[in-house]
């Protein structure tokens, strides 16, 4: 259960939450991956949405972009309640935000040039030279202009993530969702990835959401934080009002402490009887 | 913008290759002139007993082929099989008197109509019919007539009805 | 006892809702066909991978299918001074059976396997996620375009291997074994009907075979479980399941046609 229910949006719409979700619930299997889920997303700032692996960060991406269904709860993206809507609705809103994932997901069979172009070509009727211009603008906003040519299989990590980057904002999205975007990066990479995402939002007027574990990193960037954990939010607020909360998790989470509130043991048998000690 | 080139010339290249086999499939294999084969007059002819023919075997005049069969049925007064057949129009200058046999090329060969023309001034028409024929040779009958003619010491006879 | 029945009844369930949802998932690639009409450009990419590529196979198999035609017929027909008749039973061997389900086959193994590979990798990799997430729906830019193209390569390659393996029959036949070229195909022309067999052999009965051959191909690629381990498996079922099918439906086809 969240902490607080965030107010009910007021005033001015561009202050509204981009995103608002309410009462969220989901079930993998028997899992619970969310329960009763509150959370906003405010219009151009970034915001990160943290936990331990398999806390169904990811998930929460996918339902936001509607690939998933809550079971209970709304979920809704600028006005419009993502799992209402039809599928041409849907696609009409997915073409105002994208997605980064994990892997990159770049088109293997198209070169970095194409996977760019790939969005522009499939829903504009640019003339080529136009769209050649805008990819290359692209391009060179993540650094990759020279690799253009280059087929995905050829690229590094870090270079797949930032061309894949540079497709996600090919249709200048109101908002782009990054799942895992350091994990098994280097540190000069996550560095670069860092300040990518960081200037992209502002100079673009974005809206970015991401999933991560990665505390360090994604607490300098993000404007507000949401911690999530055994399918609740366990604490929320500005990374620095997070450093000073008193909560034993949120300080074993941000401090990465081995043990502490989350055992270091899955559960399990006394350990004595286990080994018919006792 | 090369490799796309290359690319849908290869397709390009497939598509003739594949357009290529069914036009020898058509032309070379199989007969094409099946399917002008409506063109032909028809003419019929009765059976006492047309044995293993079927349907679409050949007509042939002196081993030429000049038509097919395209009908056969059964008289249910006369108990006779009648057999239509399709001639192909060039050949136009059959006499009415001509006979029909059904006759095997091989030994286990396919069964066929051979025509033998006859002496008449008048030819057939479409609808026209052919009164002379002889039936299939029926190897059972054959031999059981064979059978009873040697058991009472007759000669075989040279022609079968 | 039981337990053998509940095993049976698993597996029968389990199986109708593989069928239904493949079903399903034909409906939804049927629907997308209509959005292609305006890319052709897709069907052409798609033609080269699953066509021209399977030409090579094809093409050799099919000259060997013939010529170990052309061998066999001749040993059976020489003892009955039948070898003029070795054109025709090159021939209405290859046009009815062998090319068609012989292509197919191929078709499964080279092609179809492929594009269920393909598929799977696009959805382990998360493209098909990601082209969802991009308002692009797989089913109009990945699914129907590689179906469609399957579906239009089957006959062509059907038609090749057929053709070829008359080639390699007629090799072996007269250049070889020293049957009369002129008997050779003047006896396949009298037996071989242009609809009945040509067009009802290889041209239904391939474009039949292709239908099943790349839905059970896309579809085993979109339903394999996104692991290393289900792209093989899906990969495996491709290629046993078209071929089951394949052996099966030319039996029906068969007595539609040719029986009776």
């Amino acid at each position: 259960m969240s902490a607080t229910a965030p107010a009910v949006p007021n005033g001015p719409p561009d202050t509204y939450p981009l995103v608002t979700v309410r009462g969220l619930t989901f079930h993998r299997g028997d899992r619970v991956i969310f329960q009763n889920v509150d959370l906003d997303i405010r219009r151009g700032g970034i915001t990160a949405i943290m936990g331990p692996s398999g806390a169904g960060k990811t998930t929460l991406l996918r339902l936001i972009g509607g690939q998933l269904r809550p079971e209970a709860g709304r979920i809704e993206v600028d006005g419009a309640c993502v799992h209402e809507l039809g599928r041409r609705e849907l696609y009409q809103l997915r073409k105002r935000m994208s997605m980064l994932f994990q892997s990159g997901a770049l088109f293997t069979d198209l070169s970095v040039f194409d996977n760019v172009a790939f969005p522009l070509r499939e829903h504009t009727r640019l003339p080529e030279n136009l769209i050649r211009t805008l990819v290359l603008m692209k391009l060179e906003a993540v650094g990759l202009r020279g690799a253009r040519d280059l087929m995905p299989s050829e690229l590094s990590g870090g270079m797949a993530r930032r061309a894949a980057l540079a497709r996600a904002i090919a249709l200048d999205p109101m908002m782009i969702l990054y799942d895992e975007p350091f994990s098994g990066q280097d540190p000069i990479t996550m560095g670069v990835l860092i300040k990518l995402i960081r200037t992209l939002n502002d100079a673009l007027g974005l809206t970015s959401v991401i999933v991560s574990h990665d505390v360090k990193e994604t607490a300098s960037i993000a404007d507000y934080i949401y911690l999530i954990s055994d399918g609740l939010v366990v604490d929320h607020g500005a990374p620095d009002a997070l450093e000073r909360s008193s909560s034993a998790w949120v300080e074993q989470f941000l401090h990465a402490l081995p043990d502490g509130p989350m055992s270091f043991h899955y559960p399990a048998l006394p350990y004595a009887q286990d080994l018919s000690l006792e | 913008m090369g490799t796309l080139k290359k690319l849908e010339l290869a397709v390009g290249v497939f598509v003739v290759l594949g357009l290529a086999a069914f036009f020898m499939l058509a032309m070379k294999v199989s007969n094409i002139a099946d399917l002008g084969e409506d063109k032909g007059y028809k003419i019929t002819a009765r059976f006492e007993n047309v044995g293993g023919l079927k349907v679409r075997a050949p007509v042939t005049l002196g081993g030429v082929r000049i038509g097919r069969v395209v009908g056969i049925d059964l008289d249910a007064r006369s108990y006779e099989a009648v057999v239509t057949l399709s001639i192909e129009p060039k050949y136009d200058r059959l006499p009415t008197d001509s006979s029909a046999s059904i006759l095997t090329s091989g030994v286990l060969g396919e069964q066929y109509v051979g025509l033998e023309p006859g002496g008449m001034d008048e030819y057939l028409k479409n609808g026209g019919s052919l009164k002379l024929t002889q039936s299939a040779l029926v190897l059972e009958k054959l031999i059981g007539r064979m059978v009873t003619n040697a058991a009472s010491g007759d000669k075989p006879p040279a022609k079968t009805p | 006892m039981i337990e053998g029945l509940q095993r049976l009844g698993r597996a029968t369930l389990f199986w109708f809702n593989r069928l239904g949802r493949a079903t399903l998932f034909l409906l939804r690639l049927l629907g997308a066909l209509a959005a292609l009409g305006k890319r052709p450009g897709l069907i052409v990419k798609q033609l080269y991978s699953v066509g021209v590529l399977s030409l090579p196979i094809i093409a050799m198999s099919g000259l060997f299918v013939g010529m170990v035609l052309g061998l066999q017929g001749y040993a059976n027909l020489v003892d009955f001074g039948a070898t003029s008749s070795l054109g025709t039973v090159v021939a209405l061997s290859l046009v009815r059976e062998l090319g068609p389900v012989l292509a197919a086959l191929l078709y499964a193994a080279r092609a179809g396997s492929a594009l269920t590979a393909e598929i799977g990798l696009m959805k382990v990799t998360e493209q098909l996620a990601a082209m969802q997430m991009m308002a692009v729906d797989p089913f109009a830019r990945v699914f129907a375009p590689r179906f469609v193209a399957g579906v239009i390569a089957m006959p062509l390659l059907a038609g090749i291997f057929t053709a070829i393996g008359i080639l390699g029959g007629y090799f072996v036949a007269v250049q070889q074994l020293g049957v009369d070229s002129g008997a050779f195909w003047s006896q396949m022309q009298a037996a071989v009907r242009l609809v009945d067999d040509v067009v009802n052999g290889v041209v239904v009965k391939s474009a039949v075979f292709g239908w099943v051959a790349n839905w059970i191909a896309v579809f085993e690629g979109y339903d394999a479980i996104p692991t290393s381990e289900g792209i093989s498996l899906a990969t495996t079922r491709t290629v046993v399941n078209t071929a089951l099918v394949v052996l099966a439906l030319d039996f029906v086809l068969t007595a539609i046609f040719f029986g009776a």
